[in-house]
Order: C-alpha cells, then structure tokens, then sequence
C-alpha cells in the first residue's frame, strides 16, 4: 500500500489552519504545530506546540520526513509586541526555511497578506504581484510582514527546490476568522472613518481554504494576490453585515491616531488607520489562471453569516 | 408661455427618467454594484440627478458630434480643461451617458491629491473618477472602457481667467496609453466653462502650506455661462515611435485638433449671442 504522503501544517489553533487540516487529513499524513497551544484534531492528526525559534523544532523534521510544509502560523499585528513578532514571523520563517533544505522537504506554501501592499492615497487599483510592497513605509508594525515576504521571495529564487509559494489573500472572512476586518464585521458597532469608505474585497474561509488546498496540491512555485473580483466600500460592508457605524474623526489624522491610541479597540488599530481610508485592491486573475480557481461564496454569503450572529 | 411649476428639487429628484437612462449602458459592475476603482451604480444614479440639473437647466449645454464616440471598446476623450472645479468633467459623463448614438459610463483621470479629502475622494470615485496613475488608465483601457483625460491637469482647470481657451502644456502620457493600447483619441472642446468662475491669481506659497497643487483667488460666484461640447472625430496613432520628439509632435496633432474644435464653438457661441440680440430688437 502507498504511503501518504506527509505534511507539516504551522499555525494549527487557526481556524483556516483547521479548515486546510480537515480537508486535506483524508488523503495526507498531517502534522499540526501551534506556538500557541497543543491542538486536539482528532486521531489522524498528530499535534505538537513549539516554537520555531527554541532547538526542539528541529526535532519535528527528525522525526518526520515531511513532503511538503504549509506554513500558515504568523503572530498577527493584534498579538504581543513587535520585536516578538518579528522573532517570531521573520526569524522564525527563516528557521523553517533553513530546515525545509536541510531535511530535503521538496515544497513549501507561505501565506501573507495583502497588507504588505501598503494603503495609500496613490495606489492604482488591481496591484498586480509586481507592485512595490509599501507597508513598511507606513506603519513599523507591518514590517514583520513585508520582511516574511522578502524572505520567502529569497528564498523562492535562491532554492527553486523549495517549491514555494507565496499566497496574499485579501481579507479574510466567515466563521473562526480573527482578523481585524472580520472582527468589524461581527462588531455590533464598529469604527468607520467619517468621510472614507475604501474599496475592499473579501474572500470567505471556505474559499480560501479550497485556494490553499489547490495551490498545495498543484505545485506551482510564485507569489500570488488571492482575491475575487467582487468589491463593496468598507462603510458599505459594515452597513450590510449588520453593524452600526461609529464615525471616528478624520480629519486631522493626528487627531484619527490619538483616539485610536486612546479607545485602544483590538478592532481599530492606530498602524491600521490607511486601511481605513484608502483602498488596497488586488488583482487575483493570475492565480485564478493559473490553480483554475474561482471563489464558491459570495459577498453575501459572506454578509448573511455576519447579520446571523448579530 | 405658461411658466412650469416644477422646482429645483423636483428637477434633481426625477428618480424614473434617471433609472431609465443609467439602465441602457452596460453594466460592469459586480455584486454590490461597485467596480474596481469604486465607480457605484447607485451613487452614479443619484450623482446624475444632480448633473442633470446641472447640464439641462443650469449650463444649458449643447453637444455636437455626440456620434464620434465608439460605440464600444477602448477609447480615449482628450478634452480641454477650464473652470477651477470638475464641472467640464462632469458634463463630458453626463453627455457620454445620455449619448443617444451609444451611451457609456466613462470614467475620468483626477488630481492624485483628491482621494485624500473626506467624501471628496469617494464621492469622485463613485461616479467615475479614477487617479491619474497610468497603470489605471492601462487597466481600464484594458477592460474597454472609455477614458476622459484632461492632458493639461490643474495647468488648464485653474488657469488664470485672462488666459481663457489659451491651451497650457500638455502631458504626453496619454499619447504613450493610446499608442501602446491601439485606443482612438476623441478630441474634445469645451465652451463656456472658462467664464463661470473666474481666477485672477495662484497663491502658490499658500497651495505649500495647504498641500494643494494650487491656491486661486477667485471672485466668489459661479458666473451662468451656456455651454458648448464638441466631439471631435476619432485620431488613431500607431505604436511606432522611436523618440520622446515624435511622440510630441503627435500630442500637438491632438492639440491642434482641440484648438479647432474651440475655434468653431466660439464661433457658434458668438452666433448665438448675434442671434439673441437681433430677437430681442
């Protein structure tokens, strides 16, 4: 009988983490990881917690000779503070890199994020994988996820035989999700910019999920924007999934920064503020060519989850 | 003649004949009725009661060669640039949407600084405004979208008024868009709009401080002023240019082209007025 094949799964306390786990444990042998939390994911699926920076990780690829890594742990701008992030997202991929070639794991997939884009008055629409990533001009506390990316890309062109690819979602949506605008969305009342609606676009866990899982299963090495190519104005969003909207000042943004310093809602981050005004639209036709993906869930799949829970 | 009760508001408001114009283009947007760059079908709805009154009752405007526009596929309207706020792009939509030869929903380069003003920047991206970033003019040219860009920038809109239908520098980007993309330039002209309101200086060190690209003094007023559009007929340039200087001599063509269009709609203009002096005699 052929053996399956083997996969370490990080950031498995995730709820996409669980989702990609529980789609792909038929046909993969799944190792889970958290640095948070030893996860219980039924039988097949054997869970560790560890930190990748502590020597134990190694032990992991000792003991299992995986076939692929699908790398989905990052400590999220919400939590802890930034040098620990920093260590824990930059410091850390690069560990799990420099094990993924020296235990010979032939394919690796990295989610970021479309934060890494940058918000910015001057943004053109559809920022294509080529667009200067900007995030880091912003705001310090993005620059963990811009440098994850310039790693991945160094490590993407200086050892092809990691297979890896790198994977930008827009915002991600539906059940579990923990992000700072799903959890707007499921805010009874949430922080709008007076006079500012950006463009936004979002992508339900389930697609998401299905992305992660083709793009695994597909194999072809790249950084790709996720993304339908479907928008709705940010105020509009909060109105449609069933929230009130608070209107927070805009004018001047030192005024915008120092109630959000102030509130200090897990919600309304100050690093956050240009995501609040200007759009970040990303162009997701190249991996919708390339992996044939198309998102099953609508916007308003998407909004009538949130309007349930209110 | 009987003189019509119908008010300003009720002008705005007439909610059926707008649904029943917005409903003939074609629709592209997605499933909130937005696009890529913002445009909404419901604030565009809304925004042409408004222009309506505007272009109908206010400026009263006149459109000629309404059937050099495509019908579909690519385009870019070339227009002059007057009157220190947006109007004339406005216009120019509002006579494109209601064309009856072929209505388009076009969209319109602006200033980058706009998206950073409250409501501004998203009430402008609602109904058609687009940054002037050449990658969305690719785009949109891409997609077979009709494209209004004002060459001059801000050098034409907020022009001193002594240096009325006197075309300023032109860009050349957009030259480089229509030859790249194989898209036909509709020259445009635009007559009337210089006289409504009325710049008799640029503050620059104040546009500094208030990280504006300009500062006008103007007499606080918008002067009525009849309008005139003319359409001019479609320019097609190939993509074979080896140097910055030919590429020039192609975007004077198109000035040329312009400076003709207000010739004859100053021309028209100043046969209107000769005509409403002789009734009244």
């Amino acid at each position: 009988m052929e053996q399956k094949k083997k996969i370490l799964v990080t950031g498995a306390a995730g709820a996409l983490a669980k989702k990609v786990i529980d789609k792909l444990k038929k046909d993969y042998k799944i190792i889970a990881i958290d640095f948070r939390t030893k996860v219980d994911l039924g039988i097949p699926v054997e869970s560790y917690k560890v930190d990748f920076n502590k020597r134990i990780f190694e032990d992991v690829f000792r003991e299992h000779q995986f076939d692929a890594i699908i790398h989905l742990g990052r400590i999220s701008a919400q939590e802890l503070n930034r040098f620990t992030r920093y260590n824990a997202n930059v410091i850390g991929t690069k560990k799990l890199f420099d094990l993924a070639r020296k235990y010979n794991v032939p394919q690796t997939l990295v989610m970021s994020t479309y934060f890494v884009y940058g918000a910015s008055p001057y943004n053109p629409s559809l920022l294509d994988e080529t667009t200067p990533l900007k995030a880091s001009e912003l705001t310090m506390d993005l620059v963990d996820s811009v440098e994850l990316e310039n790693l991945s890309s160094i490590y993407l062109y200086k050892h092809p035989e990691l297979h890896i690819t790198v994977l930008r979602p827009c915002n991600i949506a539906g059940p579990g999700v923990r992000n700072t605008f799903s959890l707007l969305l499921s805010e009874k009342r949430s922080p709008v910019l007076w006079g500012f609606s950006p463009l936004m676009q979002f992508i339900h866990i389930d697609d998401m999920r299905d992305a992660i899982c083709t793009a695994f299963e597909k194999n072809i090495p790249g950084v790709y924007n996720v993304a339908p190519d479907d928008y709705i104005g940010f105020q509009d969003a909060i109105k449609i999934a069933g929230s009130q909207r608070i209107q927070i000042p805009s004018v001047p943004p030192s005024l915008t920064e120092g109630i959000a310093r102030f509130l200090k809602w897990k919600s309304f981050p100050p690093y956050l503020i240009n995501y609040f005004k200007y759009p970040v639209i990303i162009d997701g036709s190249l991996f919708a060519k390339t992996f044939g993906f198309k998102p099953k869930k609508t916007l308003e799949d998407i909004f009538t989850y949130y309007r349930s829970l209110k | 003649m009987a003189k019509s009760n119908t008010s300003i508001i009720d002008k705005i408001l007439n909610r059926n004949e707008m649904d029943d114009i917005v409903n003939v283009f074609p629709n592209k947007v997605g499933s909130q009725g937005y696009d890529a760059w913002g445009f909404n079908m419901k604030n565009m709805k809304n925004n042409m009661r408004f222009t309506k009154y505007l272009y109908d009752s206010f400026y009263k405007v006149e459109a000629f060669g309404l059937e050099n526009i495509p019908k579909e596929g690519r385009c870019l309207i070339i227009p002059n640039h007057s009157g220190q706020l947006p109007f004339d792009g406005m216009l120019i939509g509002y006579a494109l949407l209601t064309n009856q030869y072929a209505p388009r929903a076009p969209k319109a380069m602006v200033e980058r600084f706009l998206p950073t003003v409250p409501f501004i920047g998203n009430w402008l991206s609602s109904v058609g405004a687009v940054i002037g970033d050449p990658i969305n003019c690719e785009r949109m040219l891409d997609n077979e979208e009709a494209v209004v860009v004002f060459p001059e920038g801000v050098r034409g809109s907020n022009k001193l008024y002594k240096l009325k239908y006197q075309l300023q520098r032109f860009g050349s980007g957009f030259m480089h868009l229509a030859m790249k993309h194989n898209a036909p330039i509709i020259p445009v002209a635009v007559i009337g709009m210089e006289e409504t309101i009325r710049s008799y200086a640029d503050l620059k060190p104040l546009a500094k401080v208030l990280g504006m690209p300009v500062a006008p003094i103007v007499i606080p007023w918008v002067f009525p002023s009849k309008v005139y559009l003319y359409f001019g007929k479609p320019m097609y340039f190939k993509n074979d240019v080896h140097k910055e200087s030919d590429v020039k001599e192609r975007v004077d063509e198109v000035k040329a082209a312009i400076n003709k269009l207000i010739s004859t709609g100053l021309e028209k203009r100043n046969a209107d007025i000769a005509d409403k002096k002789n009734e009244k005699k």
